[in-house]
């Protein structure tokens, strides 16, 4: 059963879009609340990221929303899922999805075979970011937090919700691993932005296309969110705490900036991408059953669900290739290119230039 | 005051030497991959061939239909390959182009299509193609020169089935042409498949 196509008009689908950002931003203030255990873990001073946090959950689920509204996504999104969660391939389909995240999300494979240096400037990046993140909103939320253990102030106990999960002495190995976690994802993330310069600044092809705001900005702001937090580290150890105070507001001020602008720039294709692994789904399920037939040639070139599901997207987005003499979306891509060019010759031939040949 | 180059496109003109095929390769923002088309209409009966750029529609089709948002046009109307942190690689851009131009490459899981040598144009250059094209079948020139040098007219309006497109790309027609050409797609091609194991032209034909 295909999934139905939905055609909404703008007002409506932003209220369904400002109902998912509320929401999503509904979950997060009761995942703050409840996670740290009705705030009695919460750290009144990381108030500014929570809050940024709540912002851009809303944001977030806004533009998601949204994202679905638009016939093509919506309809490839619930075939996904009704793919993947297809009861005779269940089992199979679970394997097969860790096996395509392993490869294009953390190996992130398809980046590597673009260019050597696009894949080693996103993997760190990518690697760099997802440890801070995995330490800095459990912390801003209260889910984590330590703890000097009470009958010794040599040791540190780490909690998360409320659980005792481990502890380490000050002066292990441990100690400063966990004390400069978000060091080593900051020289990450500017090893990546390094090379990530390093191609913008070189790569002619690059140069010509890329955009400020969408290119650039990104990088500024990673940059910025790194760098700030290295010079909290570097006030701690090097400088005895000159300006902590204002550093650390400094930091604040870009993380928040950052943050904010999470579902509005480049960085919302970390929540958009994962629809790649649907599709690798769709093409499978496509490719093992029938397929379409170029009218004109009668070659298959697609398979025939794809065929089936793109008519409905073009009915939904009052694209009319379908005529009473038959549909347009049957006809394979030469096909289309050689109609053009057969157009234009059976012009001139009725001008009386030349004798054009072949078929339209 | 310089007047705006404009992309002429006459499938007429074309002698299939493949010098475009060879330069669109060259071209920076796709590097080593060969984005035009070069069709032989019908190897057996002609040596008719036609090249087959990205004719740049304004309300293009294959962004309409993609899902990720990926497609993008810049603001002097040059329809871009997909955005490479968005697109999905689901095809439908490939399957969905009236004129059957972009191509998917699996192994980066992209679409890539001829961006009109974006580099090159936006600084005021031929796009490469256009370049190379020894009988002038791709023309990047100015509406005057056009009209100076040709005998036809120029039409960047169509329709496919029903659905009307208008592209920044002009097509070569006769002159007094109908400013809007329809395509339907029907005829009939030879059919693929089998054929005789002696003829050259259709071992051509399958590559």
């Amino acid at each position: 059963m295909p999934p139905p196509v939905r055609v909404t008009a703008r007002g409506a689908d932003a209220a369904h879009a400002i109902a998912a950002g509320l929401a999503a931003a509904a979950l997060v203030i009761l995942g703050i609340y409840f996670g740290s255990r009705h705030l009695r873990d919460f750290d009144v001073a990381l108030v500014p990221y929570a809050g940024a946090s709540v912002f851009a959950a809303f944001g977030l689920g806004y533009r998601y929303a949204m994202w679905l509204r638009r016939p093509p996504t919506g309809l490839y999104w619930r075939r996904s899922w009704q793919l993947f969660f297809a009861p005779r391939h269940l089992p199979a389909n679970i394997v097969r999805l860790a096996r395509l995240a392993f490869d294009n999300f953390l190996a992130q494979k398809f980046i590597g075979r673009r260019a050597v240096k696009r894949w080693l400037a996103h993997w760190c990046i990518f690697w760099g970011c997802v440890l801070a993140a995995a330490v800095t909103f459990p912390l801003s939320f209260g889910w984590i937090h330590f703890e000097t253990a009470p009958a010794s102030l040599a040791r540190y106990q780490a909690f998360v919700f409320g659980v005792h999960v481990f502890s380490f002495r000050l002066d292990s190995v441990l100690a400063p691993l966990v004390f400069n976690v978000l060091d080593v994802a900051a020289l990450l993330v500017l090893t990546g932005i390094f090379f990530a310069l390093w191609r913008r600044g070189l790569d002619r092809g690059a140069l010509a296309v890329q955009q400020f705001a969408n290119d650039l900005l990104p990088l500024a702001l990673l940059f910025a969110v790194s760098v700030t937090g290295l010079f909290l580290t570097a006030s701690t150890h090097l400088l005895r705490g000159y300006d902590f105070v204002f550093l650390s507001q400094l930091h604040a001020v870009t993380v928040i900036f950052t943050l904010l602008y999470l579902p509005f720039g480049k960085f919302f294709h970390i929540f958009q991408r994962p629809a790649q692994l649907g599709i690798a789904f769709y093409k499978e399920a496509g490719a093992a059953s029938g397929q379409a037939t170029c009218r004109r040639c009668g070659a298959p070139f697609a398979s025939a669900l794809h065929v089936g599901d793109l008519k409905r997207v073009e009915s939904a987005l009052g694209i009319r290739y379908a005529t009473a003499a038959g549909d347009y979306q049957d006809v394979c891509p030469r096909c289309r290119r050689l109609s053009v060019a057969l157009a234009q010759d059976a012009l001139w031939r009725t001008h009386g230039r030349g004798p054009g040949k072949g078929t339209r | 005051m310089i007047e705006e180059r404009a992309f002429f496109i006459d499938y007429a003109r074309c002698i299939g030497c493949q010098s475009c095929v060879q330069a669109c390769a060259e071209c920076d923002t796709h590097r080593g991959r060969s984005l035009i088309h070069l069709e032989t209409i019908d190897r057996h009966d002609s040596v008719q061939t036609a090249p087959q750029v990205c004719m740049h529609c304004e309300n293009p089709v294959c962004a309409q239909v993609c899902p990720a948002d990926a497609i993008k046009q810049t603001p002097d109307g040059v329809v871009q390959s997909s955005l490479k942190p968005r697109c999905i690689g689901c095809s439908n851009c490939v399957l969905a182009c009236p004129f059957g131009v972009p191509r998917y490459f699996g192994e980066i899981d992209q679409m890539m299509k001829c961006d009109m040598c974006y580099d090159r144009t936006s600084t005021g250059k031929r796009p490469m193609c256009a370049t190379v094209c020894p009988s002038q079948a791709l023309a990047f020139i100015t509406l005057d020169e056009f009209r100076r040098t040709r005998g036809g007219t120029a039409i960047n309006e169509w329709r496919f089935g029903d659905h009307p497109v208008r592209t920044k790309v002009y097509l070569v027609v006769p002159p007094e042409t109908p400013p809007l050409l329809q395509i339907q797609g029907l005829g009939s091609a030879r059919p693929s498949g089998a054929f005789d194991r002696n003829d050259v032209a259709a071992w051509l034909e399958q590559g």
